[in-house]
């Protein structure tokens, strides 16, 4: 690996499900150490980017990308076995329902030691140690017994625990988060992150977030790409980004939301329509049904991500330099 | 919201208790009771919004259920209109549940996908007499249009509706009847947030135009804090604190309000990060076995040994806020 190379690069992503795109020409990196979070609803195709990278697209998805490189090394061609060797070891993720993601017939302690049984050939009492070490650092007291458990004997925020402990304990260079905490409630969200920041701050651990909450994005990300009907529309520093928005459809996200400290009870700012389906995705600027600027050229031409002005961010909008126009409704 | 409403309101729950029976185990053995409410009282008033929130397993829901008479109370009453509808007959709580409704929040499985949306919009009003034929008719395309659908939607089927469209179409059917008060259980949490706004603003419209009460059960402190008049907290089927939202928004008094509010995640990354959560250690006891004395004492940053022997009555801090600690 080279000290340059990023330790994640992904361009010219696109993944079909028949002759539907669902994700477009997605390009991003991430940094040693750094947090990106891709945001968007449902439909977006932020989870099927995710688990492209980590080639768990199921069946009937295709993967095409012009490039796919972890730390420097092309992970795109590596058959099925390698990529499962990769998955335990430099990279691993959790997702949105712990409950479900964990095998319901295996104990945690065998699902947290697999990897390590079957990645790194340690005896088994050295992968029960390094698990029993594990747990206690996800915050779960009482290893031993937990080990012995199975998954529906513990709460949705223990599962969530276990399956972050299950994803670090080969301590990966990159960890892929989706939606960690959005089964969870407010409280055990709280320790969630916490513990994922803590981890992140201790092993170096790059993070690609993939969510919907602008607040865990405004909490977690350093960089983050807004995606919209398979597409980036938007991306940049997270404090750049919360601060002025170039895409109409990031501004005006941001704005529908309930302001925390202002005005009660006011109507709040709205997006007409709703997110296309993805089976008659608009042709030129996929917001542009939906977008207070969309003219003709929108309707036709698809916009690139291109910077604006002396800024580093980048957005895809024939309009960027109006955007400040929409005013609150 | 006023203070006389609070004194004539249009809900009154008094000492309201939910217990089921609850299986434990592998062999589904009959355990102890889970005491999914455990003794809630609050009052709505005419027009008023008022909230409940706490995290899964707090008893919000239920209570929602129990005003509505669609489950049965272990104790407690339920005062709508000036009636308990705990004691009433059959016949008399169809009656009495005409003038309440329900959103619930996920808009797919509220619509039966076999039926035309005027159908379904229709059959609480035919099934109750209440109108027929062509008067019928005009009825489902007003309200339709009152939740920004047009007339003519009527004939079409829930497959041809979006998400948010489709809570538009629930909200329709509970307006069918005129209600005077809708419990809208978590009404905008399965909705992609360029919805949310949307059904949150409908909301606030039809209760500005027609006078209805929400009692508004939710886990998303934001949308509480955007919509409502008053908030109470639950815990483990208990309110812990109940205030005027700004108040409590402004000067939380419980410690699991505290924490509560120091967890919600300003979409502000500048802001975000000056703050310092409170977090709670451990997840929520059972209901089936809840800590003796006060029930969030297990997690709470200042429990004492009193909290452990004594329960906290929710106590008035003044005319407008209560709260549950015994060191409030």
């Amino acid at each position: 690996m080279s000290a340059t190379a990023p330790l994640l690069e992904v361009r010219d992503l696109n993944v079909t499900i028949g002759d539907t795109p669902v994700v477009d020409a997605v390009s991003f990196t991430i940094r040693p150490g750094e947090t990106l979070a891709l945001v968007g609803e449902s439909g977006c195709g932020k989870s099927l980017t995710a688990r492209a990278v980590m080639g768990l697209l199921p069946s009937v998805a295709h993967r095409r990308a012009a490039a796919l490189a972890l730390e420097g090394r092309d992970i795109a061609s590596l058959d099925e076995r390698a990529m499962a060797a990769l998955r335990g070891e430099a990279m691993s993720m959790i997702f949105q329902e712990p409950v479900a993601s964990l095998n319901p017939l295996m104990t945690v302690g065998a699902q947290i030691t697999e990897a390590l049984l079957a990645h790194r050939g340690e005896s088994r009492r050295d992968a029960r140690r390094a698990a029993l070490a594990m747990l206690q650092e996800v915050g779960i007291a009482d290893g031993a017994r937990r080990m012995a458990q199975y998954p529906f004997e513990l709460s949705g925020g223990m599962c969530q625990r276990v399956m972050i402990a299950i994803a670090l304990i080969c301590r990966p260079r990159l960890l892929i988060a989706d939606e960690p905490t959005t089964a969870l409630d407010v409280t055990i969200q709280a320790q969630i992150l916490a513990l994922i920041k803590r981890l992140r701050r201790e092993t170096g651990t790059g993070l690609l977030l993939i969510t919907h909450d602008m607040g865990v994005v405004a909490d977690m990300a350093d960089r983050m790409c807004v995606m919209y009907a398979g597409r980036i529309v938007e991306e940049g520093d997270v404090f750049a980004l919360f601060r002025e928005q170039h895409h109409p459809y990031t501004k005006l996200l941001l704005r529908s939301l309930p302001p925390v400290g202002g005005e009660r009870r006011q109507l709040l700012s709205t997006i007409d329509g709703a997110v296309p389906d993805l089976r008659a995705w608009p042709a030129g600027c996929r917001f542009n049904p939906r977008c207070p600027l969309a003219d003709e050229v929108c309707r036709n031409e698809k916009p690139p991500l291109a910077a604006v002005g002396a800024t580093r961010e980048r957005t895809a909008c024939w309009h960027a330099e109006r955007v400040a126009e929409i005013a609150a409704r | 919201m006023t203070p006389d409403r609070a004194t004539d309101p249009l809900l009154r729950v008094a000492d309201l208790k939910v217990h089921f029976a609850a299986r434990a185990g592998l062999l589904r053995r009959p355990g102890a009771a889970v005491r999914a409410v455990d003794g809630v009282s609050f009052a709505v008033g005419t027009a008023e919004t008022f909230a409940l929130v706490g995290e899964s397993g707090c008893g919000k829901s239920t209570t929602g259920y129990a005003v509505l008479g669609m489950v049965r109370p272990t104790a407690g009453a339920v005062e709508f209109l000036g009636a308990d509808i705990t004691r009433l007959d059959r016949a008399a709580l169809r009656h009495a549940q005409r003038d309440m409704q329900i959103i619930f929040q996920d808009p797919y499985s509220s619509l039966d996908p076999k039926m035309r949306i005027g159908d379904s919009i229709a059959e609480p009003l035919s099934a109750r007499g209440a109108l027929a034929g062509t008067a019928l008719a005009r009825r489902v395309a007003e309200v339709l249009e009152l939740v920004g659908l047009r007339g003519e939607h009527a004939r079409r089927y829930p497959h041809e509706f979006s998400g948010g469209q489709r809570q538009r179409i629930v909200i329709a059917r509970a307006l069918a009847l005129q209600p005077k008060l809708i419990v809208c259980d978590e009404p905008v949490s399965a909705l992609d947030v360029s919805i949310r706004s949307q059904i949150l603003n409908l909301l606030m419209r039809l209760q500005r135009k027609l006078g209805i009460a929400y009692l508004f059960i939710s886990h998303d402190l934001a949308v509480v804090r955007h919509v409502s008049d008053r908030v109470a907290v639950m815990y483990l089927g208990h309110i812990v604190e109940e205030a005027p939202t700004e108040r409590l928004f402004a000067a939380p008094t419980h410690p699991y309000t505290q924490a509560l509010l120091s967890a919600i995640l300003l979409p502000d990354p500048a802001a975000q990060r000056a703050r310092q959560p409170v977090i709670l250690k451990g997840d929520l006891p059972s209901p089936a076995a809840p800590p003796s004395g006060c029930a969030f004492r297990t997690r709470c940053p200042m429990a004492q040994a009193r909290c452990a022997a004594e329960e906290p009555a929710l106590r008035a801090i003044d005319d407008a806020h209560r709260a549950a600690c015994h060191f409030v």
